[in-house]
């Protein structure tokens, strides 16, 4: 099988690590990926801040790069929501305000086939013991748009039981926000930071080490909160986790 | 168009700071911080527990969410219809287009009876309205005698939830207010009072009862208005409401239009999801309804005041107006990561939370700093959408209205259609929008800009002038690393990865 990796503008500047796992995560299960190298960014900021005009160039073009793939894979519950659940109301809109069926025709396509991470895992491979090896405590915060809008449910939570040496430490009010919410962080930084300080006190209270997610933009709010409350504990990446292995440890 | 006030003292919009500036200093506070924390986190189990229960949850949401829909795709039919029911058993209807209409009326019809004072139920249309201000301008008291609302009123506060509109105060407070303000309104608090929940209830019995006694006219809204017989609904947990809907001699009720619902078999569905997802109590203690007057039976004067106010202008509104689905029950306040920290106060309006973020820029229009911040007053989490029991997609009309802020675009207001203007303040914003949009446009430009901070990266600060202070404040940066993930590719994998892809070099179109 050939997919496309959808890393995500934020992951590809700033967490090469989290691409590199995947590639390596999805080459040992067999599946040839691919990353188009025009792939740039999916358009959540612009379209969630308000600017959903501005956001439609960068949907299209997401979908010119990626339309003639098998399936688009992206380490990403955010930008996966993007794509499955908002290019649909995108083109929606557009036929609301009389321009016709081309943006909606245009984007369907990638709609269907992407997939975050976990998903395509666990629904479309079928595995949850990935072969990964990982001897560390874990507690897992469920990102909201993985949780709320693509439904990921207990996948991620499978995969990482299934991970030789991980330890999984439930995290307490676990569906709670971190107070991310991509300019919200920015526009609302004194909200944010009180989420983002809970988030990080309910993640120390477990004792674990590591606080994973399948999100970096929440894990960088989160981790930036953990390091400057100089807390110990350490953001990991879904995918860095599963990668792991006894001869080629993460992190 | 006429403006429209939103009447408590303070929460008129002109002049009330955004909410980021309102919520800074609520964060800081650690005594509404901890109030505010335990009364959400405990009503949210129990309505957690409350709706687990019920096995066809999913149904009802939907029903209700359809009935509602329905119902206002028709409004204007059974509104009509509404009318000639309450008219026929009795009552008297009187239709108000904004805040000032609704008191000007209610006030003429106080007037009427001789009388300078009244008792109200707990009312959100009359919040809405500043009701009690305007009657008090005209040398009419209006005393609240909701638990929660006497509170809020004794304490010359502000209202910060739908449902609990003293969430903000705990017991101590509470006794506090009942010992120093009580004695000013009627009779005073008992010698010696606790804060023990008991002592406090009886304290607002005593306190109220001889208003009930006393009273002649009787204020209200209602949950729910009932097209085909003009009966009214009011659904509560103390029995306040019952005193003020049965006692009087004159019974006034300002009611919002969107509370119609066709039939009675309709209630079927809300009176299963209200209490639940409000006070997570299977049934709530005390349901009233009325349909006009009935002989040697309750009030012999009965009024409706039927509240637009901004209602028909986000009726207009195709993504906006499923915010009039809204049964109040204030799940989504109680679920609310923003709200638990920010309070009710920050949200500056009677409606405060998620639906407040999508109703008051909505009713009172984005003209005003606080309304122009409110839809940017949410994380886009999504736990709002997902406790509503009418499904009201919070999220998605907080980003249609963020659009409405940032870009302007066609709306309704006072019943006119207008193109309304970009806000100010938005332009830094737009530029860097616009920016990162040609970025993103162009590949190479991106892995450009990705170059320029992997080779600077350790020049780069720990903490950030400026907006980026914003960040910075209480976050560190994550460190750059040195390649970008693209160079990373094309060193080891190659190629430029597309099938039928366009190239890297591509522009967007």
């Amino acid at each position: 099988m050939r997919v496309a990796l959808f890393l995500t503008c934020v992951n590809d500047t700033l967490y090469p690590d989290t691409g590199r796992a995947v590639v390596k995560l999805l080459t040992r299960l067999g599946v040839e990926v691919d990353f188009p190298l025009a792939q740039t960014c999916c358009g959540q900021a612009h379209y969630n801040t308000g600017y959903r005009h501005g956001a439609e160039p960068l949907a299209r073009h997401f979908s010119d790069v990626f339309r003639d793939y098998e399936a688009i894979v992206t380490p990403s519950g955010s930008c996966g929501a993007m794509v499955r659940e908002l290019y649909p109301r995108m083109g929606e809109r557009a036929r609301a305000e009389g321009r016709g069926d081309t943006l909606a025709a245009a984007l369907a396509p990638v709609v269907p086939k992407t997939y975050e991470l976990t998903e395509f895992l666990v629904d479309v491979l079928g595995v949850t013991d990935v072969g990964a090896s990982y001897p560390h405590t874990v507690t897992y915060h469920p990102t909201c748009h993985g949780l709320r809008a693509l439904g990921l449910g207990d996948r991620p939570l499978r995969l990482l039981r299934a991970v030789e040496g991980l330890e999984l430490v439930e995290l307490p009010g676990a569906e709670e926000c971190c107070g991310f919410g991509g300019t919200f962080a920015l526009k609302n930084a004194d909200v944010s930071a009180a989420m983002g300080a809970d988030k990080v006190r309910n993640a120390e209270s477990t004792g674990a080490e590591v606080l994973c997610a399948a999100d970096n933009s929440c894990l960088m709010h989160i981790g930036g909160t953990m390091t400057r409350l100089r807390t110990g504990m350490r953001p990991v990446h879904i995918a860095e986790i599963l990668a792991s292995t006894e001869e080629e440890p993460a992190r | 168009m006429s403006g429209t006030f939103v009447g408590m003292p303070g929460f008129h919009p002109h002049g009330l700071p955004a909410f980021p500036e309102a919520a800074r200093e609520a964060v800081r506070d650690t005594t509404l911080r901890g109030n505010l924390r335990h009364a959400t986190h405990t009503i949210r189990a129990k309505r957690a527990r409350a709706v687990a229960e019920v096995a066809d949850w999913a149904e009802l949401r939907e029903a209700g969410k359809r009935i509602k829909d329905h119902t206002l795709r028709h409004l204007d039919h059974y509104l009509v219809r509404l009318e000639e029911s309450v008219t026929a058993a009795g009552g008297t209807v009187h239709w108000a287009a904004d805040a000032e209409e609704a008191n000007r009326i209610v006030t003429r019809l106080v007037k009427e009876t001789g009388e300078s004072e009244v008792v109200k139920v707990k009312s959100m249309a009359t919040q809405e309205t500043g009701l009690n201000e305007a009657l008090e301008a005209e040398g009419i008291r209006a005393y609240e005698t909701d638990l929660a609302e006497l509170i809020v009123q004794l304490g010359k506060d502000r209202p910060s939830h739908i449902l609990v509109p003293a969430i903000h105060r705990n017991r101590g407070e509470i006794r506090d207010v009942f010992r120093t303000e009580m004695g000013a309104w009627g009779r005073p608090a008992p010698e010696g009072l606790t804060d023990t929940p008991a002592e406090l209830a009886e304290a607002a019995r005593l306190h109220l009862r001889e208003k009930f006694l006393r009273a002649k006219v009787g204020v209200s809204g209602a949950n729910f208005m009932i097209a085909e017989t003009g009966t009214l609904v009011v659904v509560e947990s103390e029995g306040n409401g019952r005193m003020c809907l049965t006692l009087p001699e004159t019974l006034i009720s300002v009611v919002g239009i969107e509370k119609t619902v066709p039939t009675w078999r309709d209630l079927e569905v809300f009176l299963q999801t209200l209490p639940r997802s409000s006070t997570a109590e299977r049934m709530n203690p005390y349901t009233s309804t009325w349909t006009g007057t009935t002989d040697g039976d309750g009030p012999r004067v009965f009024h409706l005041v039927l509240l637009d106010n901004g209602r028909t202008d986000t009726l207009a509104d195709e993504v906006g107006r499923q915010a009039l689905r809204c049964i109040r029950c204030s799940a989504c306040l109680n679920v609310c990561p923003v709200y638990e920290r920010a309070g009710g106060h920050a949200y500056g309006s009677v409606y405060p939370g998620p639906i407040g973020a999508i109703l008051s820029p909505q009713l009172r229009g984005t003209g005003s700093e606080i309304d122009a911040s409110l839809p940017y007053a949410s994380s886009l989490c999504g736990a709002c959408y997902e406790v509503c029991p009418v499904a009201i997609d919070i999220p998605e009309v907080l980003v249609h209205l963020r659009e409405r802020v940032v870009q302007g675009g066609p709306a309704v207001r006072g019943g006119n259609k207008v193109v309304l203007k970009p806000a100010k303040g938005h332009a830094a914003e737009r530029a860097a929008m616009r920016a990162a949009r040609w970025a993103f446009g162009r590949p190479g430009a991106l892995r450009t800009g990705q170059r320029l901070a992997s080779r600077t990266r350790r020049l780069h600060p720990r903490t950030l002038p400026g907006p980026g202070r914003a960040w910075t404040g209480s976050r560190d940066l994550p460190p750059v690393p040195a390649e970008p993930f693209r160079d990373w590719w094309q060193r080891t994998q190659g190629g430029d990865g597309g099938i039928g892809g366009i190239g890297g070099k591509g522009a967007v179109k």
